[in-house]
């Protein structure tokens, strides 16, 4: 019997893909719901050198960022899988997902919260970004074909969180008009029946966003 | 008769001989076309010295296309047309590109030939955190390289941080941090070995023997190991390079 325990943030897209992952190989955990203005010992004694969300703890031993325990349950657990088997499918993979991570997300959430001169750069960065990415969604269901694959767990911040951000600051630069290919794979993940049982409530989620515009701070 | 009989059965051994020889050579050939290698990178990029490295310490024979990054080739850039960077690996004519997607394309692809991740799922999860660790904190290194002489101290104090959790937290009494031999967290970090010009640059020293002993003596080691050594960057001919490219930073600064 192994031992599993994650700890989290109800609303953070890195915690949701990753319990998304052990949902999927059907994996028993205990999750724990850390408040990330006051972290519990026992959290920073799991992690003091991120000091960040999600840890997954396996039989006592701590792991950090989200894409690393994404690859590690995948390694540890039988079940379908998150990343493709062929080591060059994997890479391809691998790619888009950094890409996802470091092009689009980075610059569309900063464009959201930053305001003149900062607002612009980072909207231009998130669309030329967002241009490579709708041609790379074109034709398929989701990033990993007709499953979805580790590019659409990292992704699932661009397909939930983005939208629900952009409606609460007034700020949209992810649009239907401009990026239909990544709109329609949106809906796809977002409907999809077993994603769909691991996202947040979208009134907490939308909520939570406005008192962080209110307050300036997202805890 | 007897003789004849011998004769038939030899000339039988002779032709499954030939032919085994014969497939055994187009199987070879064959090979050889589909380990085809192809490294596009720059001297001075140390993305590409990490793949280099990998290349060299599996043994994989590959052509190296040296690019100049203010005219890039055609081949680069439809090889790599999302980034237009360097490295790009070309197996088979199919582009990989991101130096650590490279690193663990080429892992699983020759896995067997000097492993470079460990086999346990919790060990190559530890590796796999602090080679994303390393690069994350990349900005601490640029901002070294940039500051100015009033925040050379405080941009000192900051890179001597990262460099002691890297060194108490994952190199910790191992020689590499692959343990007792290289693993792709040694190669990430390998940059480190080339570090001394840039102290020299910016006018302060940072990763000494007595700041920190355990990751001065690891690029000591690593600088020796057989397939590092033969393969180290012309750090003294970059110098020229690194004092261009801080005035240039300091410019920009203002």
């Amino acid at each position: 019997m192994s031992e599993v325990k994650l700890f989290g943030a109800w609303f953070s897209p890195y915690v949701k893909r990753v319990e998304m992952a052990l949902n999927l190989k059907g994996v028993e955990y205990e999750y724990i719901e850390e408040d990330l203005k006051n972290k519990s010992p026992l959290f920073l004694q799991y992690n003091p050198i991120t000091k960040l969300v999600p840890v997954l703890v396996h039989n006592g031993k701590p792991i950090f960022e989200s894409t690393v325990i994404l690859e590690y349950i995948d390694e540890t657990w039988e079940g379908p899988s998150i990343f493709p088997k062929d080591p060059y499918d994997r890479a391809m993979s691998r790619f888009w997902a950094k890409f996802v991570e470091d092009k689009c997300s980075d610059p569309l959430w900063k464009a959201c919260w930053a305001a003149g001169e900062e607002r612009e750069k980072a909207k231009k960065e998130a669309e030329e970004a967002l241009k490579i990415l709708e041609n790379e969604i074109k034709g398929k269901k989701f990033f990993g074909g007709d499953n979805i694959g580790l590019v659409d767990y990292v992704a699932n911040y661009i397909a939930f969180w983005i939208p629900l951000l952009q409606d609460v600051v007034g700020f949209h630069i992810l649009t239907q008009d401009k990026f239909p290919n990544i709109w329609k794979w949106c809906y796809e993940l977002c409907n999809d029946s077993f994603v769909k049982k691991n996202l947040p409530e979208k009134e907490k989620v939308s909520s939570g966003l406005k008192r962080a515009v209110e307050t300036g701070s997202l805890y | 008769m007897i003789n004849a009989l011998l004769d038939s059965e030899i000339k039988k051994h002779l032709h499954l001989y030939t032919f085994l020889v014969l497939v055994s050579y187009i199987i070879s050939s064959m090979e050889e076309e589909a380990s085809k290698l192809r490294l596009y990178g720059t001297e001075a990029s140390p993305f590409v010295r990490r793949v280099i490295w990998a290349l060299k310490l599996k043994g994989l024979d590959y052509d190296y296309v040296e690019e100049d990054l203010s005219n890039k080739s055609p081949a680069l850039l439809r090889y790599n047309p999302v980034h237009k960077k360097v490295p790009v690996l070309v197996h088979n004519e199919n582009p990989v590109a991101e130096s650590t997607v490279i690193l663990e394309y080429i892992e699983e692809t020759w896995p067997d030939r000097t492993p470079l991740l460990p086999k346990d799922p919790y060990e190559r999860a530890m590796a796999r955190f602090w080679i994303a660790y390393g690069d994350q904190k990349g900005y601490a290194f640029q901002s070294f390289l940039a500051c100015s002489e009033e925040g050379k101290e405080k941009a000192a104090e900051d890179l001597l941080e990262i460099f002691k959790i890297n060194q108490d937290k994952a190199l910790g009494d191992k020689k590499f941090f692959g343990g007792s031999t290289l693993s792709l967290v040694d190669l990430c970090y390998g940059w480190i070995t080339s570090f001394k010009q840039v102290e020299r640059v910016v006018g302060v020293e940072v990763l000494g023997p007595t700041t920190l002993p355990r990751l001065h003596r690891w690029m000591q080691d690593f600088k020796e190991e057989p397939g590092i050594k033969e393969n180290l960057p012309d750090t003294e001919a970059q110098f020229p390079e690194l004092i261009n490219l801080r005035k240039h930073l300091l410019s920009t600064k203002n």
